[in-house]
């Protein structure tokens, strides 16, 4: 009798969602950064950090549409290998823009290529904020870390530009 | 100030489609208590409450939770906790833990064996990251953008923490109306990030002396990470932490 080996499908329910809770001259919507999604593939453990879903709204600014840099080898997680340009938004602090780097399905780089330079307090904020994203998405696909607690801040505009650069690589 | 809140199921397939339905239902739960609780929201329940036209026996069974929950650590942290701090109601302390713990819940309920969610820092997680693997949470340095000051190993278990680092939450010690000085951050664990999360907020207020408070109540534990760039924890949270794992001071 043929021994069954057992396959573990690791399956990656991820759903992310934007609240805001600072004022902004417009109504304010929340930003729908939803619905999740349902990833998966064949190994384990497979955290794919995807956010995904609706199209950006709240502070998006009109910015130019996501670039991409792609082979077109779509990976079990659906993403493909490449560089992908996020679109720039625009949150309370200034522009936001990502590069996510992308192989094997999996996001092995995010890169902040434009961050907010505006003021004083938007220096010393996001010059915490945006490495700590980065790594926040990074710290997601290690096995040392799964994830990273303890800071509340979080950039808008960053994680609009992380979805509109990995919807880049579904396409 | 925004907050991004995920929720990762790690459930090995066939995943029970109620999961599915479930992580979608938490995505709007945490929209409806944005909707509800914010502060920054004229319109919310909150809102009104703090402005007089609403009185907490005409609000919502949700509110009047919260708000109940709110009156219990106040008394509990002799008035460390206090979310009529500085003349406006706000009980954020408390709302993020207890949204992220009641998602975990219904998650749960729906099936999901081993999960995360985290809101703005505040985790719970359930199960494992992967068979035979545990949670590893790590905590980030408060100064050091790029570290993490500590790491624990979880399985069920709720993590927060409170800190000076927290843009746009100045926490003020309800006693004097000035900011805590002895710590830059204190995390607090334990089974419910209700409690944790406003645990951490009170003791982070307490400074040092918030450690022996938590230490007191049962089933929880914490980590201060000091001014002086010590990192102090009750005892019980030395069978969590990672030895292996320098801590980046």
């Amino acid at each position: 009798m043929p021994i069954r080996a057992a396959v573990t499908l690791a399956a990656t329910a991820i759903g992310v969602v934007l609240l805001f809770s600072f004022r902004t001259p417009a109504a304010a919507p929340i930003a729908t950064l939803t619905p999740s999604s349902i990833s998966s593939s064949t190994s384990t453990p497979s955290p794919t950090a995807t956010p995904s879903g609706a199209p950006p709204s709240g502070g998006a600014s009109p910015a130019p549409t996501a670039t991409a840099t792609a082979t077109p080898t779509p990976a079990a997680s659906g993403l493909k290998s490449g560089s992908f340009t996020g679109q720039t938004y625009t949150n309370p602090y200034g522009n936001v823009q990502v590069q996510v780097v992308i192989s094997g399905g999996k996001i092995t780089s995010v890169k902040t290529i434009q961050y907010p330079n505006g003021h004083q307090q938007s220096v010393f904020i996001n010059s915490q904020a945006l490495p700590l994203l980065e790594q926040e998405v990074l710290k997601a696909q290690s096995a040392q870390i799964n994830i990273v607690g303890g800071a509340t801040f979080t950039s808008q505009g960053y994680a609009q530009s992380v979805q509109s650069a990995l919807d880049a690589a579904r396409a | 100030m925004g907050t991004m809140v995920t929720v990762d199921v790690r459930d090995p397939h066939p995943m029970p489609p109620d999961v599915e339905a479930a992580v979608e239902t938490a995505i709007a739960w945490f929209h409806q208590v944005d909707a509800t609780f914010s502060t920054y929201r004229d319109g919310s329940e909150i809102s009104r409450l703090g402005r007089g036209e609403l009185l907490e026996r005409e609000s919502s069974p949700e509110v009047r939770e919260v708000l109940g929950l709110c009156a219990e650590v106040e008394r509990r942290s002799g008035g460390c906790f206090d979310i009529h701090c500085g003349g406006r109601l706000d009980p954020s302390g408390l709302v993020k833990g207890w949204s992220v713990q009641r998602a975990a819940e219904r998650l749960r309920a729906a099936g999901a064996r081993s999960f995360f969610i985290g809101a703005g820092g505040d985790i719970v997680t359930r199960g494992e990251a992967a068979p035979g693997q545990r949670w590893r949470v790590g905590i980030r340095h408060p100064e050091l953008a790029d570290r993490v000051a500590a790491v624990l190993e979880t399985g069920d278990l709720a993590v927060a923490t409170s800190g000076a680092y927290e843009r746009g939450e100045h926490i003020l010690d309800p006693r004097t109306g000035r900011a805590p000085e002895e710590l830059l951050s204190m995390t607090v664990v334990g089974p419910s990030l209700t409690y944790a999360d406003a645990f951490a907020t009170a003791a982070f207020v307490m400074g040092e002396q918030g450690l022996p408070w938590v230490a007191g109540i049962d089933g929880y534990e914490g980590l201060g990470i000091t001014r002086d760039r010590r990192t102090v924890w009750t005892s019980g949270m030395a069978a969590l932490l990672v030895r292996d794992i320098a801590p980046a001071m």
